[in-house]
């Protein structure tokens, strides 16, 4: 950047409590047009609040400079490219910002009589439809608000039936290199977690899975491709031993981008399935979401659906069912992440089947070019061609001094977010690349070279590793310190919770 | 095999936590640089019975979370309490001010099935 | 195909550093008997002309705020926004962000996780705050998971006023762990359930004001609770917080709730967010993303992800939480509004809200048959009425006028049959209360 902001010439990240001035305002309100009340009258002394707000006091303009200097300070995929392996951070088209902006979607409030939303309610049963279409499921909710929440959903779904059946199954089996949410989501449901190994080919291990099955296996979550990028050419027989056990099998969507209009989860023989509409169907992930999740199902599992369900009566016309009498419950309020919902909707139209094959195809290629450019200073654990994704080895450069974090952050200075590190936990020094497909051959060039000379300089110039990066707002920060004494909110000086009295 | 400094005169367990004759307890050299930057430990409070071989507390530094196991069954007497605001003594000082609770023991200190010398902490594979 | 900038060129090219012909022969791991082999039947593509065209299409069957008169409420509210929430938060360089891994790109979403968990302890009068949750439902059942992992108890009493979505998210999650929601019976009061429990339970929850409106002290609840081991939990509406004394000042442990009306649209329900508060002693129980203060090596303060051990990608199913993905885009929505307004805006517009409720509930209570369902106790802006008749013909009654009146409450509880709950927000100008009030007396 050319000309210096306030922030560039700072000793810290600004906060908007440094630019409170008791008295300024941001925005003002119309006068009362009916009589005034005042919360002391109306609450009485024991609950009227005495205590401080603690918000600051600031214009407008004070808010937008803050705010579009603290984006400034922001690394998004409208900035760069962002190979974050496992979070598929493809270009979020504008469009789909406007569709879901629309007055008729979002100035709608959720206890609205059906009768004043057919437009919607239209959007959202087609959006239950074509999801269960790509997904080889026979119903979809789209009530879970993220990914971890559809699988907390799957995973009492698949207890239900269990139960339905009159059985009582206590473990799920989650392979090693699974995502965190995985184990976690299965601890939250009370269920047991046995991992099973991945094999020499980075699949899961099927003969470690037969001797792990039994009549208290609930069920396997498994992702297809793996978070190695590659793909379980077992699938079948691996369904096949869960399945006969008794057990069923859950498709965790993370890597759904690779394998649109190819396969589908569905015919691979799982039974449940949830989709992360911020990932694979392209809507932006905010700084950590809102992201969304629904849920696909096989239909011995419908019954069990969060409620309330889209029902269409003979006439055609749509409202919310529920009753629901075998259903696990609701996992979130009213209908799920809508906006999201409508954002993703807006992509897949704009692609159709062949546009969504096309995704697939081409993010595949993308990763398999970029992991050729790499191979020769960078090797992958498993010689074989990969999906949407790749996990890098860094053990060599270990050796010479430099680790995964180290060119992670170096990355940086060449002006690329960086690919995920240290997961999944089954490869030493990872550096998990997922290029996607909406990025150029030359952007993945420039990334190969970029890493190239990072390497060279792990020899020639390893200080620029050990302190990279250089160019951002701050350098590498004091994580230790952060969790030793954690200091999580902003006090004003002597410790008052909020600007002085207010 | 286990790295770091191994002091002669305690006795380790394969979990890498170490005892000491007065029923000190803490974690090896070699723990604490694996674990890296020690931020939180959540140790029992006095008077707790802790059993051989069974989780007494977890040590979280920044990227992950690890169980301490028990070298011993008994009774604990004395908690490091200047870990709450100091938990990095653990990487800088893991034989004497890192140490994490004192044992009042139901059961002699010696080399056995759970407890290793020093020269058979330091053969311990890696 | 629109977003591949893919040349046929560079294809070939790419595939010929591959030594492939086609991508095809990229996908020979998949299993010939599972593969689709068929074109999906999903509709598209559109051009994106053709898409907005649809797209404005179906949104213009459907009636929105704008031309509908909003007295709906439940937790989501047709509050005001001001324009710079969204043309800051729409910065891509917010929007298009993934979660802050790497804190050195990413001080910008840091920064304000860091000042809207300031301003949510603030507002709720707790020690702490993390970066958000889905949802206000999730959150309080979130809340009920921390307390049965702390008590090490099986049982949360949740009072029946706590909005219906809550308790039954809240129940979902409960009895996935293995634990179970006691709610009182409709006779019963939330204190004759406490005194007829055989054994303490590991939390007592509350909403604030409740679902009836009534905002009430709950330092008696904060007391009972501490003397048996059990936490208080408290759900709260965050505007009605700038007015009345925050739970955390009254005792309570957790405070959460739906975060909506800071800044948010109604969107039919979602995205919006959760905020999660506790006491000092339950900060290393929080579920989710936690950011913290910090410097670098040349003493530059700075922001990171803290105390990441709690969380799913380290402790695993150990976790205090499987969350991964929050609603981080709508914490920054709130986080901006609450700085456009302060102090004194965030008051006001409770006030204003509160002025006009009371307005239309004197005029409406005045008519015959119209009455406070819970008059015991003060209310804000939102109050459950009973109505002479059906609730449901009085709204299709409505509806033909162009109001959507307030919620038929016995579609939540049987409990409530009859009760009708009204939402006033400060967008009501009076001849919009004046027009309801019009239409109710012409009903029947």
């Amino acid at each position: 950047m050319a000309v210096g902001t306030d922030w560039q010439q700072a000793d810290r990240t600004p906060l908007i409590y440094d630019r409170s001035h008791p008295g300024r305002r941001g925005v003002r309100l119309p006068a009362p047009d009916v009589p005034a009340v005042d919360e002391a009258a109306l609450l009485g002394p024991s609950l009227a609040r005495t205590a401080p707000l603690g918000l600051p006091e600031v214009a407008e303009n004070d808010v937008v400079r803050h705010y579009t200097a603290l984006s400034q300070m922001n690394y998004g995929v409208d900035t760069g490219f962002y190979p974050l392996g496992s979070c598929t951070m493809k270009y979020n088209p504008k469009v789909n910002e406007w569709v879901a902006a629309l007055p008729g979607f979002q100035r709608v409030h959720p206890l609205q009589p059906e009768e004043t939303v057919p437009g919607l309610l239209e959007l959202l049963a087609m959006m239950e439809e074509i999801l269960g279409e790509i997904s080889g499921m026979d119903a979809v909710t789209l009530q879970p608000a993220a990914g971890a929440q559809g699988e907390l959903t799957g995973v009492l779904l698949m207890r239900a039936l269990i139960r339905a059946r009159g059985e009582e199954r206590h473990t799920l089996i989650i392979p090693d290199s699974a995502h965190g949410t995985n184990p976690a989501t299965a601890a939250m449901a009370g269920y047991r977690v046995a991992v099973v190994p991945s094999n020499v080919r980075g699949g899961v291990d099927l003969a470690a899975l037969r001797g792990l099955v039994n009549g208290d296996t609930a069920g396997l979550m498994l992702t297809n491709p793996n978070t190695l990028g590659l793909f379980e050419d077992e699938i079948l027989e691996i369904a096949e031993v869960v399945h006969q056990a008794g057990g069923l099998l859950y498709y965790d969507g993370a890597n759904a981008n690779a394998i649109l209009g190819e396969v589908r989860p569905g015919d691979m023989g799982f039974d449940v399935v949830h989709l992360n509409l911020h990932k694979t169907f392209s809507t932006p992930h905010g700084g950590g979401g809102p992201g969304s999740g629904p849920v696909g199902v096989k239909a011995v599992l419908e019954p069990f659906l969060p409620g309330p369900r889209l029902r269409r009566a003979p006439s055609g016309e749509l409202s919310w069912d529920g009753d629901r009498p075998q259903s696990i419950g609701k996992v979130r309020s009213y209908y799920g992440n809508v906006g999201i919902v409508l954002r993703a909707l807006a992509y897949i139209l704009s692609h159709g089947p062949e546009g969504l094959r096309d995704v697939a195809h081409t993010a595949v290629l993308n990763a398999n070019y970029l992991r050729w450019r790499l191979a020769d200073r960078f090797p992958t654990r498993y010689d074989r061609s990969v999906m949407h994704e790749f996990v890098l080895t860094l053990a060599g450069q270990k050796e010479r001094g430099a680790s995964a974090l180290d060119v992670a952050k170096r990355l940086i200075d060449y002006g690329v977010y960086p690919p995920t590190v240290y997961f999944p936990l089954v490869v030493k020094e990872a550096l998990m690349v997922e290029p996607t497909e909406t990025e150029s051959k030359e952007t993945l060039d420039r990334f190969a070279d970029a890493l190239a000379a990072i390497d060279k300089e792990i020899d020639a110039t390893p200080e620029a590793l050990k302190t990279a990066p250089h160019h951002t707002p701050v350098g590498r920060l004091d994580e230790a310190e952060a969790a030793r004494r954690p200091n999580i909110r902003w006090r004003a000086a002597g410790g008052a919770e909020g600007p002085p009295g207010r | 095999m286990a790295s770091g400094k191994v002091p002669e005169g305690r006795w380790y367990t394969a979990e890498h936590e170490w005892i000491a004759g007065d029923g000190t307890v803490g974690i090896t050299d070699h723990a604490q640089d694996a674990l890296g930057d020690v931020v939180f430990l959540d140790l029992p409070e006095v008077g707790r019975h802790v059993e051989r071989g069974t989780v007494f507390g977890v040590v979280e530094s920044v990227k992950s979370v690890s169980d301490l196991f028990s070298p011993v069954t008994g009774t604990v007497v004395a908690v490091n309490e200047q870990l709450k605001d100091r938990p990095e003594l653990v990487n800088q000082d893991p034989y004497g001010e890192g140490w994490l609770v004192r044992v009042d023991p139901e059961e002699p200190i010696a080399a056995g099935p759970v407890l290793l010398d020093a020269a058979g902490y330091r053969a311990l594979p890696d | 195909m629109r977003y591949i900038p893919h040349t046929a060129d560079d294809r070939a090219a790419m595939l010929a550093a591959l030594g492939l012909s086609d991508t095809g022969s990229l996908f020979e791991d998949i299993p010939a008997a599972a593969r689709l082999g068929r074109p999906l039947r999903v509709p598209g593509p559109l051009t994106e002309m053709e898409l907005q065209a649809a797209m404005r299409r179906d949104a213009a069957k459907n009636r929105s705020t704008e031309d509908l008169v909003c007295f709906l409420g439940g937790q989501f509210y047709d509050r005001f926004i001001p324009s710079a929430v969204g043309a800051l938060a729409g910065r891509g360089e917010f929007a298009t962000s993934y979660t802050p891994y790497q804190p050195e790109l990413s001080q910008g979403t840091l920064a304000v996780i860091y000042e809207f968990q300031s301003m949510m302890a603030g507002l709720t009068g707790l020690a702490a705050a993390q970066a958000s949750m889905y949802d206000g439902a999730s959150a309080v059942a979130e809340a009920a998971l921390l307390a049965l992992d702390t008590t090490h108890r099986l049982t949360v009493v949740m009072d029946r006023g706590v909005f219906p979505e809550s308790r039954q998210v809240a129940a979902t999650y409960v009895t996935a762990r293995g634990g179970r929601v006691v709610v009182p019976a409709a006779d019963q009061s939330l204190d004759e359930l406490l005194a007829s429990l055989a054994e303490p339970p590991a939390a007592v929850v509350v909403q604030q004001p409740d679902v009836m409106g009534r905002v009430r002290d709950l330092r008696p609840l904060a007391a009972w609770a501490h003397e048996r081991g059990a936490l208080a939990i408290a759900a709260a509406d965050p505007v009605a917080l700038a007015l009345i004394e925050p739970p955390g000042r009254m005792g309570f442990d957790v405070v959460v709730g739906e975060g909506q009306p800071l800044g948010n649209g109604l969107q039919y329900g979602g995205p919006t967010f959760g905020f999660f508060c506790v006491q000092e002693a339950l900060v290393r129980r929080l579920p989710g993303r936690v950011v913290g203060a910090t410097h670098d090596g040349s003493h530059k303060r700075g922001y990171v992800l803290t105390l990441q051990a709690r969380e799913q990608h380290i402790r695993r199913e150990r976790a205090t939480s499987n969350i991964c993905s929050n609603h981080s885009l709508n914490a920054l929505q709130a986080t901006i509004y609450l700085a456009l307004l302060g102090p004194e805006g965030l008051r006001e517009v409770a006030r204003l809200s509160a002025a006009k409720a009371h307005y239309l509930v004197d005029r409406l209570t005045a008519l015959p048959g119209f009455a406070r369902m819970a008059p015991d106790a003060p209310y804000l802006f939102e109050v459950a009425l009973t109505v002479p008749g059906s609730v449901a013909d009085l709204n299709r009654y409505l509806l033909d006028r162009g109001i959507l009146g307030g919620w038929d409450m016995g579609r939540w509880d049987p409990a409530w049959a009859g009760g009708w709950q009204l939402a006033v927000t400060e967008q009501r100008t009076r001849a919009e209360l004046d027009q309801l009030v019009e239409a109710v007396s012409t009903w029947q």
